[in-house]
């Protein structure tokens, strides 16, 4: 299952959410505000690990939104894969559902 | 062959629409003759809270449509429990949602399943669909 | 593989209008199909024509729109969420007694069986929203 999580860490819970109900072998991708819990750093790169190392789950993060947002692709925490548009269509089509956290 | 429908409400009521307008979706739905089935958690919980009333906020109560499920076939409510004890809730905190079995002489059965967020996961991965509000 | 797409958010208040736009774009330059675009809550508001953005600013009811006519998009809004928010095409504002209409190109008017249609003919249903 691809899950997409769209809302900063550091403003909701839908990340923390997603990723407690994220299964092995789940992508999770972190697109518009989500893309700040990327930066490698910051107080949520934890849980993200964790869920990268301890639980299989992949994270992926879009570019361009965290290119509009000042965060150059050597900020993001090293275990997260940074895709762009095309990849995002890719990751809908490798993965048979789709959940968004909203 | 019919598909598996989720209804995701992570949304308390009232604060926004969401709550009420994912509840008209889902009335819409009974009609496709598709297998319905609405979560929720985190704040989503508060949708089927008891007691609601915000007459005084100036809202319209929509709370009594959760009972009408049942009559529409709608009878799978899967609850978070953690999301219920994050909250300070408990079941006795939420509405008695009931449906009547027409395999079962028409015996009322609650439609509110409480059930553990490792078996939300489990839900959530056996849905063909799922719809976030 | 076949898409349906909705849109929970009104265009430039969140940027989900953006994200379902660029999405698509995307899915059709890798040749998938988009059976339907939905638009719901206040993301009917995607839909007026009378927006007018400062020029330096994109315009996303009319990128909406044109793609829409170059690639035979069907982009559906909820009657429903439609007449909360004062969103009506011209069959529906004479039946409503309103003296004007504000769709805009492309877009049509219809029930939410056309969001679970959707659900049900594609291969992939996906969200964006707030």
């Amino acid at each position: 299952m691809l899950h997409i999580v769209n809302k900063s860490p550091f403003e909701r819970n839908a990340l923390k959410s997603c990723l407690a109900h994220a299964l092995a072998g789940d992508s999770v991708l972190l697109i518009e505000d989500a893309v700040i819990g990327a930066v490698s750093g910051s107080s949520i790169v934890t849980e993200l690990q964790q869920a990268i190392n301890g639980n299989a789950v992949k994270i992926y993060a879009l570019s361009p939104d965290l290119a509009a947002r000042g965060v150059k692709a050597e900020r993001v925490l090293e275990g997260i894969q940074v895709v762009d548009y095309a990849g995002f269509v890719d990751l809908t089509v490798a993965n048979e559902k789709t959940q968004s956290w909203l | 062959m019919a598909k598996k429908f989720l209804y995701l409400n992570r949304k308390a009521p009232y604060g926004t629409v969401y709550a009420l307008e994912s509840l008209e979706v889902v009335l819409i739905a009974a009609a496709f003759e598709q297998e319905v089935s609405l979560a929720f958690l985190d704040d989503g919980v508060y949708q089927i809270a008891k007691g609601q009333n915000p007459k005084a906020a100036g809202m319209k109560n929509f709370s009594p449509t959760y009972n009408a499920l049942g009559d529409y076939g709608i009878t799978q409510l899967y609850v978070e429990r953690e999301s219920l004890v994050e909250r300070g809730l408990t079941e006795e905190d939420l509405m008695p949602i009931v449906y009547e079995d027409e395999n079962d002489e028409y015996a009322e059965k609650p439609s509110v399943q409480v059930i553990s967020r490792a078996e939300m996961s489990q839900i959530m991965a056996e849905q063909d669909v799922t719809l976030s509000f | 593989m076949k898409y349906t797409i909705m849109v929970n958010e009104g265009p430039y208040q969140h940027q989900s209008s953006d994200t379902a736009l660029q999405f698509v774009r995307a899915a059709l330059a890798k040749g998938h199909t988009i059976f339907r675009v939905f638009f719901y809550h206040d993301g009917v508001n995607n839909g007026t024509r009378l927006a007018v953005p400062p020029k330096d600013d994109r315009m996303l009811q009319k990128e909406w729109s044109e793609l829409a006519e170059k690639h035979g998009l069907d982009l559906v809004i909820c009657i429903a969420a439609a007449q909360r928010r004062g969103l009506m095409d011209a069959s529906e504002a004479k039946r409503q007694g309103l003296s004007a209409d504000n769709i805009a190109a492309g877009f049509r008017i219809s029930g939410l069986g056309q969001l679970i249609e959707g659900g049900i003919e594609s291969d992939r249903t996906i969200v964006f929203g707030d």
